[in-house]
């Protein structure tokens, strides 16, 4: 969860200052080299090259390894396979590239204010409007959805505890009831309180 | 001011508010009653979130039904359960999206929205998650976002129900200081005592309509 919406970690570095559309941008062609680096040693380097530019966005050591740590038994998985089907230089370069690549995501999320991705992707957007698609509101759909997440897994822990409390936590329609029930209930609160904030008007 | 001229709203079968007429134009107006009176309603009713079924609603002068749009940039609407209100992922954002209809320049937007957050208390959350807050401390976020656009009138829908006592008594101090007419729909009777009008909703009608001494005694009789 905190991946998605908590990520961003207030700072002055040259990586926060950057326009937003310059970091994915720059994420993309770095992630292409990635896929491009075939040796193990060419990879170290651009493992020194990210872990460089961690130090350079000051997010300390605790937000880098939060970015990275939900894919650690993925990459574990991904490397003993790799080492049954390739061989070690095969297993360390693609594990490395997956690690890496996510790594450079989780710096831009977090050298960047969703408010000014949001702002970039409104105007990448912006050729929607040929089609009758409003992009303000596209992207404000992306941050209704950020906002969102954190809010329905709340309400799951609640739905769960309640079952709990109750004795019957092993039925999944017990779950998935009040859960549904739950998010429309607040999917119409939310599309009031957008009325009460005149957002049609 | 707000003019309701008996206003009866249906919902599905039911008939939620059956004929309410009143004038408010006192600064403090606390409207109280059960649960299901109706009176979430009629605080719906002040800014066109509802619209009567037959009577009418005037604010400013304007009709809710043609003027939705102008009054709602006039009267701000504070809901009882703060994550539906907050819109954004961080509070920052959330009080900046209230001013992205004003055209301002971007720094003027981030100097209002700073000005904001400092003066309730929530300037050093600025950059961090609302869902990273205290429930206290998400109400004052959307109290922030309401404010940030200085309506005329404020409209707040039990606003302190979901709060602890230190909260509640936070948001009651702000309530006392706005200088804009509020209307407070609550449960929360001793927020009301220094309020200059009570009125008691019962079964889609206004069945009292005094000072909060007189007011709130009828509806603890009502309730006993």
């Amino acid at each position: 969860m905190k991946g998605l919406t908590g990520a961003y970690v207030p700072g002055g570095s040259p990586l926060h200052r950057l326009p937003a559309g310059v970091k994915l941008a720059g994420l993309a062609v770095c992630c292409t080299a990635l896929l491009l680096l075939r040796p193990p040693a060419a990879l170290a380097v651009a493992a020194v090259v990210v872990a460089a530019l961690y130090a350079v966005s000051g997010v300390g050591v605790t937000a880098a390894w939060a970015q990275v740590r939900p894919v650690r038994w993925f990459a574990l998985a991904l490397f003993g396979v790799q080492l049954v089907v390739a061989d070690l230089s095969g297993a360390v370069s693609s594990t490395l590239r997956v690690v890496l690549a996510i790594a450079l995501a989780g710096l831009v999320t977090l050298t960047t204010r969703t408010a000014d991705l949001m702002a970039f992707l409104e105007r990448c957007l912006a050729p929607a409007r040929f089609a009758g698609l409003d992009p303000y509101r596209l992207s404000l759909l992306l941050s209704l959805t950020l906002r969102s997440v954190p809010v329905v897994a709340e309400l799951a822990t609640r739905v769960r505890e309640a079952q709990r409390a109750r004795g019957v936590e092993r039925s999944p329609r017990a779950f998935a009831v009040p859960l549904v029930v739950g998010a429309l209930r607040h999917a119409d609160a939310l599309g009031e309180a957008l009325a009460a904030r005149g957002l049609d008007d | 001011m707000i003019r309701l001229t008996d206003v009866h709203v249906r919902l599905g079968q039911r008939e939620v508010l059956r004929g309410v007429t009143a004038t408010l134009t006192e600064r403090r107006v606390g409207v109280v009653g059960a649960n299901g009176s109706g009176k979430s309603t009629l605080a719906r009713l002040l800014n066109g979130l509802v619209l009567p079924s037959s009577g009418g609603v005037t604010v400013f002068g304007l009709d809710t039904r043609r003027h939705a749009a102008r009054i709602r940039r006039g009267v701000g609407f504070l809901f009882t359960d703060p994550d539906a209100q907050i819109v954004m992922p961080t509070v920052a954002e959330d009080v900046a999206f209230s001013l992205r209809r004003k055209g301002l320049p971007r720094e003027e937007t981030e100097r209002r929205v700073r000005e904001t957050l400092e003066r309730y208390g929530l300037a050093e959350h600025a950059d961090h998650p609302a869902h990273h807050l205290s429930g206290g401390q998400k109400q004052l976020l959307a109290l922030c976002s309401v404010l940030v656009l200085e309506p005329e009138i404020l409209v707040m829908d039990e606003p302190t129900t979901l709060l602890d006592l230190r909260h509640s008594r936070q948001v009651a101090g702000v309530l006392r200081s706005l200088p804009q007419q509020v209307v407070v729909v609550t449960h929360d009777l001793p927020l009301l005592e220094d309020f200059d009008r009570v009125l008691v909703v019962d079964q889609g009608r206004i069945v009292a309509d005094a000072d909060p001494a007189t007011a709130i005694g009828h509806y603890r009789k009502m309730m006993a």
